[in-house]
């Protein structure tokens, strides 16, 4: 998050991928998203590791958040998706914090958010589809299929429902990577907008200087809202993740 | 048609002018950049590794915690429930028990008050009896006596009779007449008695 430039604000480079790790970094084109993810990955499996490695009964503080997160969300898949959910926990815990870790670390100044990147939403909503999809078939074989046939309907709508239902439960995909993406990406380019008010502001000096703590308390205020629309973003993937695996296994 | 020429190029030029702008313009788009791409290929990598660990080391750990502690506490109200079945049982023993004393108690009781009732009444019976045969001895001696002075009665009448009746005439008395008017005189007495 810099922002320089001749007078303008250059909010979207911090978007740019680089390579990093030198010359081994720059053959293996690992940028630094990946980076993060891997951080993100460890920043779980370290909250589950260390805080479980006492045991305790009674458990410490990082041992209650790492239950925490377990109990909570097991508790969203059993809601969610039934008995049937506890199946499909592994999956939506890794999910779950490996986006939620990716949001909230990207908050940090100089730290890069791997989830304001389309490419990256895109998989993971396009692997979300597919094995909602794999499972739902699984399931229930040919059957699935009357997923797309709402019951009740005159033959005549038959098809033309058909074809909206198909389209909507196509469009899973995009509306998933989209959400994340557009929330995490507006953000950070409204506290780099900010941001280059305040150097912007400062740069000029005399009264302006004074001028430059209001766009300073909005990007305060920002930081806030953003921690908040990086852990709502990562339980709203979840949740519809799960919702979506309770159609699979249900079918409505 | 010719219209349509002149305009139709314009018209490519304005939806196409933005999106290169936006396509240059978005690093998120920059698909020329190898690093947008592969930034996916490592992301999936990352991301099936770290599914792996934490399905198969990490969240384990937490349940095998949690299960424990669940199992603890399932333990610890089973025996804090057995502890107040033991509780109500020594309770409802103790009741028992204290029942019975006092049953117990009353029954020797009521034997110790009919026991001694019963030697009561046994003792004034002996007396009753003892009394019983005084009294008849008693009644034995004075029939006894009564008999032995009745029987004297003649012989002490006859004497008498025979006394006075010489002192008043001066001549004795006719002894079979005498004897004959005082067993008159007894029998009329003792029929009178």
């Amino acid at each position: 998050m810099a922002a320089e430039g001749h007078g303008s604000i250059d909010a979207l480079s911090q978007f740019k991928l680089e390579p990093v790790l030198g010359q081994f970094g720059a053959a293996l084109h690992i940028s630094q998203a990946n980076v993060m993810m891997a951080v993100a990955g460890l920043l779980t499996l370290g909250l589950l590791w260390v805080g479980m490695s006492p045991r305790a009964m009674i458990p410490g503080r990082l041992q209650s958040a790492a239950e925490m997160a377990y109990e909570t969300v097991m508790n969203m898949c059993i809601e969610q998706i039934g008995h049937e959910g506890k199946k499909f926990f592994p999956l939506v815990f890794t999910l779950f914090f490996f986006i939620l870790f990716g949001n909230l670390l990207g908050v940090f100044p100089l730290f890069f958010t791997f989830t304001s990147h389309i490419a990256v939403t895109l998989a993971l909503s396009t692997f979300v589809f597919v094995f909602v999809t794999f499972i739902a078939i699984k399931e229930h074989g040919m059957h699935f299929f009357s997923y797309f046939v709402p019951k009740g309907i005159p033959a005549a709508l038959a098809p033309l429902m058909v074809l909206i239902e198909v389209i909507s439960y196509l469009s899973r995909i995009i509306s998933l990577s989209v959400r994340l993406f557009a929330n995490m990406m507006a953000g950070h380019v409204m506290l780099e907008v900010f941001g280059g008010f305040v150097v912007m502001l400062g740069a000029a000096g005399g009264i302006f200087f004074v001028g430059a703590g209001m766009p300073l308390l909005v990007n305060v205020i920002l930081i806030g809202f953003e921690l908040l629309v990086a852990s709502l973003q990562a339980y709203v993937f979840a949740i519809l993740t799960c919702i979506y695996l309770h159609d699979a296994v249900h079918l409505h | 048609m010719t219209r349509f020429r002149r305009i139709a190029p314009l018209a490519v030029g304005l939806i196409a002018i933005p999106m290169m702008a936006m396509a240059d313009g978005l690093p998120q788009l920059d698909f020329k950049n190898k690093l947008t791409v592969y930034q996916v290929v490592w992301g999936a990598a990352i991301f099936v590794v770290l599914y792996i660990l934490a399905s198969r080391t990490a969240l384990p750990k937490v349940e095998s915690v949690l299960e424990e502690r669940a199992k603890r506490i399932a333990g610890d109200l089973e025996g804090a429930k057995d502890a107040k079945g033991r509780a109500d049982a020594g309770i409802a023993a103790a009741a028992a028990a204290t029942a019975k004393a006092r049953s117990e108690a009353q029954a020797a009781i009521n034997a110790a008050i009919e026991t001694s009732k019963a030697a009561a009444a046994a003792q004034s019976a002996a007396l009753n009896d003892r009394l019983e045969k005084q009294l008849k001895e008693a009644e034995g001696q004075i029939a006894a006596a009564r008999g032995a002075a009745l029987a004297a009665l003649p012989g002490v009448a006859t004497d008498t009779a025979v006394a006075l009746i010489t002192r008043l005439t001066g001549a004795a008395p006719d002894g079979a007449r005498l004897s004959g008017a005082i067993d008159a005189a007894m029998v009329a007495r003792g029929a009178s008695r």
